[in-house]
């Protein structure tokens, strides 16, 4: 690897784990915590051999300099981030904030839906919506109770909030096209759904406010590579038309998104995936690795961190 | 005793051969294939140019290199030299002599070329570069510093340019890259059969040298504007190169079927993120057995020769016109040819063929034959009816032409032109005060030295907006002419890098 470029990488200064699945990063970036918007995405690098990955901005904090990344370890490299993303580690790639920002001006009422992961990023989206203004229900899903995370950061910035658990463990039993069809009994004059989540959850909502003509938008997670705009890697098809969710999106009208097709070609690189995880997993019982579950971490006092990647060139 | 004046009738007829890698042995690797001259080489190909007082090629040359003189100072043996009169226009040496088109160029014009074969200027340059790169020779400028801030925008080969001339001015140089590596297109666009990405990090290290900072990890239009730049971050002048990357798609029934992915796509994957070593590099790339490329132009060239090293068995160029108005470069279609890929000229797809569970299985393709001429002055390519037919593919890779990045279209005030490329004057002025653009995102895709020179005329308009007197411009005043003083000359001091 050339040393030709200043690359510090980007210091973790908090880690908090909700489950043995999901965990948040909370990333030390000035600039970025300056621009980033709700909607709006990064791609990550955590090692110079890595993949390019693309993780929603879950949250941003411009007065300390921060933005929040919540991971799923699903994959080979999610899981390998969960083991050596601790605080104090860098990551070695962080780009964006990419994807246009969601529009969350002018709306009276909206339902904000997230599913799994998407919790993490609607947060900002209801945030944003409240003190735009609007009346924002909150519509929450997990399979169960003890995969539960953030429930009371949006208990603070939602009117009402429906909590919904795959196996009835907390709040309602059911999905969240359950919780929605809730809210629109418990209210007439909605203006907007905003739902994020897997493919078929999000399909599965904008078949939910089909018939009643509610604008639902969703936030496609395609494949991708740069991010920029010039792979067409994570093409989708909305409204028969192609659209690259990097830079079109990556939010989309859910009434017009094709999730057949986003659904198939997510299984691209099955095999490979696939692969991959059974490689590094056999590693990891080699090397006697187990992935470690910490609880809530020390958080690093940013005052102390170490001086913005970007301020010595910038002049702060 | 005197040597014997050269002419056209006493030179060699032929240029001096150059070793390539034998194409059976090549295609299994990605190992440069064009493996450059040898001293003797270089010096026997040297005596061929006839250093005609009325350079053709000077003016061939889109950065106008004073060719007869470089190659005058290899016949001397003094390859130092010959790098400091190209360094005097061209920064990147090894570079452009690999990958320039001088067949349209300076060989082209070549006054040798309109009897025999043309001076192999390109291999000449190349063989400075090298050696310049294998000395670590770097030429630092005297210039006094101005104390301006210059901001470029895309690591690529305009930006380059751009920046190695403002820090040869005496500027302070900040070079943003979206990507985590600098570069640009020569890195993630270029495979390393024709341009290693060590040359790329060697010329790089180069301008770093010269005081050039580059900070990867940074998208411009998003993490700050271009605005934030000149009006918040204290940057006196901007240049944008960020390139035409956008791919154009298809546009036919199934391209959206897996295995069916842009030359881009398939060449960041493979020279960027190294998916050729998957699994040490975590990225992968589809690896298909029966290749199908669209298009014929120089990145579907690049797409072709990567897909038979990942291992397909069969890679079919598809073109919907002939080889005579194929864009590649003839020596990139005569290597491929080389390497075992057919190519299927007036042939055009028209629908791509689901195998039941989203992927690629074959593809329908239809004949063309070549009608009246289009904008672009070639003859238009025209269905021949009833001609459809069927063959088997596992991966189609399209490389039919780019677009304009739309990020900064997107993010700027910055006045575009109908296409959606960044709208500028002949001095590659913008429509904001101070920022300049130049290469693909000005013109559309075009070549790496077109974007070189266009990021070295912005520089020089940037210093004439920032009244900066340097080397360049102060030779053209009438004083220092009239006394025949060339202020160019020896206005660096010659350091060899630690």
């Amino acid at each position: 690897m050339s040393e030709a470029f200043s690359n510090a990488g980007f210091k973790i200064l908090a880690r908090e784990d909700f489950s043995d699945v999901t965990y948040s990063l909370v990333v030390h970036h000035p600039l970025m915590a300056r621009a980033a918007q709700p909607g709006q995405f990064v791609i990550v690098m955590s090692r110079p051999e890595g993949e390019r990955i693309p993780l929603t901005i879950a949250d941003f904090d411009r007065k300390k300099g921060t933005v929040t990344l919540v991971v799923q370890a699903v994959g080979k490299t999610t899981k390998e981030m969960q083991q050596t993303c601790k605080v104090g580690t860098t990551l070695y790639g962080l780009v964006g904030p990419m994807g246009l920002p969601s529009p969350l001006k002018g709306k009276k009422k909206v339902i904000c839906v997230g599913g799994g992961l998407g919790v993490a990023p609607i947060y900002p989206q209801a945030r944003g919506f409240k003190e735009n203004g609007a009346y924002v229900i909150g519509v929450l899903g997990f399979r169960s109770k003890s995969l539960i995370f953030w429930a009371d950061k949006f208990r603070a910035c939602c009117d009402e909030l429906i909590l919904c658990t795959d196996d009835g463990s907390a709040g309602m039993k059911g999905f969240v096209s359950d919780g929605i069809k809730l809210a629109m009994q418990g209210h007439k004059n909605i203006d907007e759904c905003v739902a994020i989540g897997p493919p078929i959850m999000m399909r599965a909502c904008a078949e939910t406010t089909r018939a009643a003509g509610i604008k639902t938008t969703v936030s496609l997670n395609p494949i991708m590579v740069d991010g920029t705009g010039m792979c067409g890697g994570c093409r989708v098809k909305v409204g028969g038309e192609i659209k690259f969710a990097c830079v079109d999106g990556p939010d989309f009208d859910g009434h017009k998104v094709d999730f057949n097709d986003l659904m198939m070609r997510l299984k691209r690189y099955a095999a490979e995936e696939k692969a991959a995880l059974q490689r590094w997993s056999d590693d990891c019982n080699l090397m006697n690795m187990t992935p470690e579950v910490t609880q809530a971490s020390e958080v690093e006092d940013p005052a102390a961190a170490p001086p913005d990647p970007f301020e010595e060139v910038l002049g702060g | 005793m005197a040597k014997k004046k050269k002419t056209i009738r006493t030179i060699p007829q032929q240029r001096t051969a150059v070793r390539e890698l034998d194409p059976q042995v090549r295609v299994k690797n990605f190992e440069e294939v064009n493996c450059g001259y040898t001293l003797d080489q270089a010096l026997n190909e040297a005596e061929r140019c006839l250093l005609c007082p009325e350079a053709e090629c000077i003016k061939g040359c889109p950065v106008n290199i004073n060719i007869p003189k470089f190659i005058e100072s290899i016949t001397q043996k003094n390859l130092r030299g010959a790098y400091d009169v190209i360094a005097a226009s061209n920064l990147l040496a090894a570079i452009c002599g690999r990958v320039c088109p001088q067949e349209t160029q300076c060989e082209g014009v070549c006054i040798v070329g309109e009897s025999l074969e043309p001076v192999a200027i390109g291999r000449l340059e190349r063989f400075v570069g090298d050696q310049a790169i294998k000395e670590k020779w770097i030429n630092m400028p005297c210039a006094e510093q101005t104390g301006y801030k210059i901001g470029i925008v895309g690591s690529g080969p305009a930006g380059m340019a751009c920046a190695a001339d403002m820090a040869k001015a005496g500027c302070e140089v900040t070079v943003f890259e979206a990507f985590h590596e600098p570069g640009g297109v020569l890195k993630y666009g270029i495979p390393d059969f024709r341009l290693p990405n060590s040359v790329v990090d060697a010329e790089i290290e180069n301008l770093r040298k010269l005081g050039v900072k580059f900070v990867c990890n940074t998208l411009v239009g998003r993490l700050f504007t271009i605005e934030q730049m000149r009006d918040e971050l204290g940057f006196d002048a901007v240049f944008i190169g960020t390139g035409a990357g956008y791919p154009s798609m298809l546009g036919i029934p199934g391209d959206t079927l897996n295995g069916v992915l842009s030359a881009n796509e398939l060449l960041t994957r493979c020279n960027l993120m190294r998916a050729r070593e998957f699994p040490k590099f975590d990225t992968p790339i589809p690896l298909g057995k029966r290749v199908a490329v669209i298009g014929a132009g120089n990145t579907a060239m690049d797409a072709m020769r990567v897909c038979k090293r990942l291992g397909a068995e069969k890679v079919y160029c598809i073109y919907r016109r002939t080889e005579t108005e194929c864009p590649a470069r003839e020596e990139e279609v005569h290597h491929a040819k080389e390497e075992g890929i057919e190519f299927h000229w007036l042939t055009a797809p028209i629908e791509v063929l689901d195998d039941g569970k989203g992927n690629v299985r074959a593809m329908r393709c239809i004949k063309m034959e070549l009608g009246e001429p289009d904008d672009s002055g070639r003859r238009r390519p025209v269905p021949v009816n009833g001609s459809e037919f069927e063959f088997e593919t596992d991966q189609i890779v399209f490389a039919i032409g780019t677009n304009a990045n739309p990020i900064i279209g997107q993010t700027s005030k910055v006045k575009l032109n109908k296409r959606g490329y960044i709208a500028c004057d002949e001095n590659l002025a913008t429509s904001m005060a101070g920022v300049y653009a130049g290469g693909d995102i000005v013109t559309g895709a075009a070549t790496v030295i077109m974007a070189m020179g266009a990021g070295r005329k912005a520089a020089a308009s940037m210093k004439a907006y920032l009244k900066i007197r340097d080397a360049e411009t102060a030779a053209e005043t009438p004083i220092e002419s009239f006394f025949g003083i060339d202020v160019r000359e020896r206005n660096y001091a010659r350091i060899r890098a630690a």
